[in-house]
Parts: structure tokens; sequence; C-alpha cells
């Protein structure tokens, strides 16, 4: 009998080795990163730039935050320590962290900074999760499954923008009013900003950048040198947040 | 064979009542956590890992240490250890059963731990730590059960169970290695994005855990009269002697780095978990506690004319492993997140439901160790059969 055990957990080990072994080699060819679509044409690489001088947050707007919250079934939670972000304002100090920069940057400080996932082009949470609950699309998207998700959590210790959420607690009757377009959560799952891929696959663009009456932010194709956000980088100096972590951030901030 | 650990005295059986109602308790605290969510203990936003990972880290340290007595036994026919290896052996099944456990109640969505099988994800490190405990778990229980049940039909344990030994012997260094790349290969948290917190980690394992094995051999002895020795008692207190200051040492090569460099994010952790920040201190007095402990268990285990005091090396182990359990089992998780990402000084505390929840997996890991400990003091107290292991032994046995 005890020797039915020891075959059984021996069939199990060499199985999950085969199964290890037929991943290594797709992530070795390098399957799920096409550069372009189905149809032949390039894929886009999305990204957005955020104006700092034209986002009113010292005035109280905070239209971007209501409609991605709105958009994607985002819950209220009382606590901070429970809350869920996908798009949030932060003191230009905590959300750049560049203790040397002297008064070089004085106009900025005090300043509360649109922040939100970085759809990073190596994201670390990505590289962490241990399901493939998220994963980075061929055009720079880093996606959420929230059905796969274990709720483990390493993402939210990987990410070096604090831009992950994890339902501490139910957040289905802690959403205002419900989207029914979009899915709501169950507790025990991680979520963030996707960039509004659903409104994409529309071919509209993401909700924040459509509710800004500022035009503060503009969202396009960064691999596309005659796009707008191309155009605004070229016009301007302009920064990514914690740049020497070499996560390679797609959103860009004109300061 | 098992059924010798079902056989035991009025105390006996308190003592395993008593695990069992803690284990009920927190079977009941679980229940809660699972239909309200994880948002009944202590964590945040910003500290998304406390109380259980920190536990699970600090006991995959006490399993990879049984290696201390394997190694010198089994590498090195070291008779002496004899005795004490099957012990160390079952405590790494019973430290393991913990870890698994403490993962488990860590997990937001339990019902899809299979997930980790079904979609495996070699680039990512809890993936493999995965692997790598649940193989040391197996190793461990088919080697001590299968020496042990050889020894109860007094015949020489099996031929395969040789190689079998030899492997858990790197596996052992791989589950400690696995479990620190899982935090030093985090590029935005600066306490432990440092290469030298495998080995720190291997050090205090290697002085924590032949700690506690030390004091429940005496224990055991006290309790049943299993003695595993005198001899073996001294040596792995030599040991515990050279990894504690091995431990110790890596903290200060830590310590200077970070302070004489003066870069900012590794110092703020540092200040978080010594000094406080921004009036979050509630880890102040445990980190001191730990050094505190740390410098007085190193007073004793580096006096041999303390070491060789039964009494006084049962004191030092004490303090080993209280020190080592604060730094790890509490400072170094909770402290990787504070200061956040963002420079967030965020407060942590376990809440009752999660105290009750960790005492319960102790509860497990303790009662798996007794009953496991009083099968091996039922079996090797029997008129003894041959050396177990002599098939390989070059030397002479001992009566």
């Amino acid at each position: 009998m005890s020797m039915d055990r020891r075959a059984f957990l021996g069939a199990a080990g060499l199985s999950a080795l085969a199964m290890t072994g037929t991943q290594s080699l797709e992530a070795l060819a390098g399957a799920g990163r096409p550069e372009t679509t189905p149809e032949g044409r390039r894929a886009p690489r999305w990204g957005m730039v955020i104006d700092l001088r034209k986002c009113l947050e010292d005035r109280g707007c905070t239209d971007c935050i209501a409609a991605c919250e709105r958009a994607h079934n985002v819950p209220r939670l009382e606590s901070r320590a429970h809350e869920v972000k996908w798009i949030w304002r932060e003191p230009y100090e905590r959300a750049f962290a560049q203790r040397g920069s002297g008064y070089g940057d004085e106009a900025l400080r005090g300043k509360r900074v649109p922040v939100l996932c970085n759809h990073c082009d190596n994201p670390p949470c990505v590289r962490v999760c241990p399901v493939k609950a998220t994963w980075k699309r061929g055009d720079g998207i880093v996606m959420m499954d929230w059905h796969r998700c274990i709720g483990c959590r390493y993402c939210m210790a990987a990410c070096p923008y604090g831009a992950r959420s994890f339902n501490w607690l139910d957040p289905r009757p802690r959403v205002k009013e419900v989207n029914p377009d979009f899915p709501t959560r169950t507790r025990g799952v991680v979520e963030k900003c996707n960039f509004c891929e659903e409104r994409l696959a529309q071919g509209r663009g993401p909700a924040c950048v459509e509710a800004c009456r500022e035009r503060a932010l503009t969202f396009g194709d960064l691999r596309d040198p005659g796009s707008e956000v191309r155009g605004l980088l070229r016009s301007r100096h302009a920064m990514r947040r914690k740049p020497e972590l070499g996560t390679e951030p797609s959103v860009y901030y004109l300061a | 064979m098992l059924d010798k650990g079902l056989s035991g005295g009025g105390r006996y059986w308190a003592w395993l009542g008593a695990l069992a109602a803690l284990i009920v308790a927190g079977a009941l605290a679980y229940q809660r956590q699972l239909t309200l969510g994880l948002g009944i203990t202590g964590l945040s936003r910003d500290v998304t890992w406390g109380l259980y990972i920190a536990q699970f880290t600090f006991l995959v340290g006490v399993a990879a240490s049984a290696v201390v007595v394997v190694l010198p036994y089994y590498l090195h026919d070291y008779r002496v250890f004899g005795k004490i290896t099957i012990l160390g052996e079952c405590l790494a099944v019973s430290a393991v059963a913990m870890c698994l456990l403490f993962v488990f109640v860590d997990m937001g969505q339990p019902a899809r731990a299979l997930n980790v099988l079904l979609y495996p994800t070699p680039n990512s490190i809890m993936f493999w730590d995965m692997l790598v405990l649940a193989g040391y778990l197996a190793l461990n229980a088919v080697i001590a059960r299968a020496t042990l049940s050889a020894e109860h039909r007094g015949v020489p344990p099996p031929r395969w169970l040789r190689p079998v030994i030899v492997l858990s012997i790197p596996w052992a260094v791989s589950i400690h290695t696995v479990t620190a790349f899982l935090y030093s290969g985090l590029p935005g948290r600066h306490l432990w994005l440092t290469a030298l917190l495998a080995p720190r980690f291997l050090a205090s394992a290697f002085a924590s855990g032949p700690a506690l094995l030390i004091l429940l051999a005496m224990l055991l002895r006290r309790l049943t009269g299993f003695d595993v020795g005198r001899e073996a008692l001294q040596k792995l207190g030599l040991i515990v002697a050279y990894t504690m200051t091995v431990n110790v040492f890596f903290v200060l090569v830590e310590l200077f780095t970070v302070f004489y460099s003066q870069a900012p994010e590794a110092m703020h952790h540092f200040e978080f978990l010594f000094l406080g920040l921004e009036g979050q201190a509630g880890l102040v007095p445990w980190m001191w506690a730990s050094v505190v402990l740390a410098m007085m268990s190193l007073g004793l285990l580096l006096t041999p004319r303390c070491r060789q005091d039964m009494r006084l090396l049962a004191a030092a182990c004490a303090m080993v492993f209280a020190s080592l359990w604060m730094d790890k089992g509490l400072g170094l998780i909770v402290g990787g997140f504070v200061p956040s990402p963002l420079g967030e000084v965020t407060g942590y505390a376990p809440t009752l439901p999660e105290v009750a929840i960790a005492l319960a997996i102790w509860a497990v890991g303790s009662l798996l160790a007794t009953v496991l400990f009083k099968v091996v003091a039922a079996v090797r107290g029997e008129p003894s059969g041959p050396d177990p292991h002599s098939r390989w032994a070059r030397a002479p046995v001992e009566p």
C-alpha cells in the first residue's frame, strides 16, 4: 500500500515536471509577444502622457478618477487600509520619490499628480505571478485575470508603484452604481488599471482621457513617431516614475 | 508503527487536547476569514504580507535546518547524531507542514490553490518555492518513515533510501535559498534587495532550527527518558554557536553597507524597524529585544564553560530561537513593506482572528511533532534491533 503511495507521488512529480517543460519551451519560443496583429498590421504600443501644467487637481477636479470608477465598478471603501485604486492622486514627492532634486523641482512641490498602473514594458508583477493571472499583451497592456488570481499578493509586493489593489473585503456592496457592461470583482483577488482595454476594443479611448476637460491626459501609440503622444514627448521634457528600476513605464509626465 | 503515537498517559492526552482546542479556535477564526475576506486581518494595501507569511519564512528555515544533523550523520557517518537525526527529520516534516498551511491561509482565493499546478509558471519564484517545499516534505516523510519502519521490524533500511537521503541535503539548502529569492528579487523593496538575503536566511535557519531541536530533545528526555546523548547536544550547541555568530556578522555587514552608503531607500526600513518612523514604532521593542537576546545568547554560546553547562545551553538556545523569531518571524517581512514604495508609513499589527489562525497552525505543527517524536521514542525504546544504518556504517556501532 505504501508502495502505491510512493508510485503515485512519483507520477505526480513527473507530470508536474513535464508540464513545466512545455511551458518553458513556449516561453523560449517567444510565444505571446506578437509584434504584429493577426491582420498583419504593426501592433500599437499603448502609452499615456500626463501634462502636469494642465491638470486642475489644485482646484479639486477629480473627473478622471470618477469616470474610471464609474466605468470599472471600482468600490469605495471607508478604510484607507482596504482602498481599491485604479487611477488616483498622489503628492508629487510620493509619486516621484526623488529626494535628490533639491530646489530644482520647487514648482511641483505639493502638487498632486494623477498616478495609475504604468503598464511597464518589463513588468515585475508579471514576472512574479505564480499562475499567469497577470500578463503583458502585445500592445503593452498589463492585463489581469480575476478568475485565475489566487490572491497571493506577490504582484503587489513586486510593483514598485503601488498600482495594485487587493479586495480585502467583498467589493460588490461597495460599488456606488454598477455598470452592467463591466464585470464586478469578488473578494480575495487583485485588480488594477487596464488602460480601458474594453473601450479600446470598441475603438474608444480610455475613460479618464475622455473625461479630462483640460486635455491633460493624452493616450496613443508610442511606437508611431507621428502619434500625438510622441509629438508631446518631443516638445517638452518628460519624466517617468522610478526609471532606475528598469521597468520601462509607458506613462510619461510633462513637468 | 504509527499506532504508537496513539498510546500515552494522561499528560500526553491533556497536551494533545490543548493543541486540539487551539486548532478548533483557529479553524473558527479561519471560517470567519473565509466568509468576510482577509480584511479581518491587520493587513492593508501597503503592508500586504504580515504574520502568516513571516511565520512561513521563519519555519522554512526551521525545516531546512534538519540538514545540520542529516549531513554529519549520513555523509560523514558521525554516529553521535544517530538518535537526534531522526528527530531532526520529524521536526522538518512538522515545519514544512506548517509552512504550507501558512501560505494557504494567506491566499485570497484558497479554492484556486491548485492553479499553481494547473498553470505552472517557471518565471515565478513562488512556483518554484511551492515545488521545492512539497518535494522537501515528501523527501523527509519518506526518509523518516522508511528509517523507522526498518528499525521497527529489526531490518536494515532499504538500499534505495541512501540516494534519497543524499538528495535531501542540497534540497534543504534549496528550500531556504528559493524562499529568500521570493524577496530579494523584487526591484522596489530595498530591505530585501540584497544578495546577502539568502546567505543570511541560511545562517539564521541553521541557528534557530538546531536551537529548537536541542530544546525539544531535552524535553523529550525529561518526558519519556529517550536520550539522544549529551555529546550530540553539545556538538549541536557548538554548531549553533558558529551559525549564530555568522548570522550576527551578516546582519552587521548589511547595516554597514546601508548606513555607510547612506542610500535613503534601504536606511528608512532599518529606521522604521529600530527607531520607528512617523510615529509608527510597534516593531521597535521587538527588534531591540531580538538584538539583546542575540548578544546574550552569543555571550553564553561562545564561552565554553557556559555552553557545556546543559542548563545554560538550554537558556542560550531559547534566546537564539526567540531572537531569530522576532527578527525573521516579525520584523523582516513587515519591515520590507514600510515605508511603502511611495514612502507611505503604514503601521501593522495582527488582529485577534489572525493571531488565532497563526496559533492554530503552530498547534498543528506541535501536534505533528509530538506524535512523531512519540513514535520515535517508542520505536527506539524497543529492545534494540540492529543499528538502523548498519549497512552503511564503516565503524562498529555502540551497543
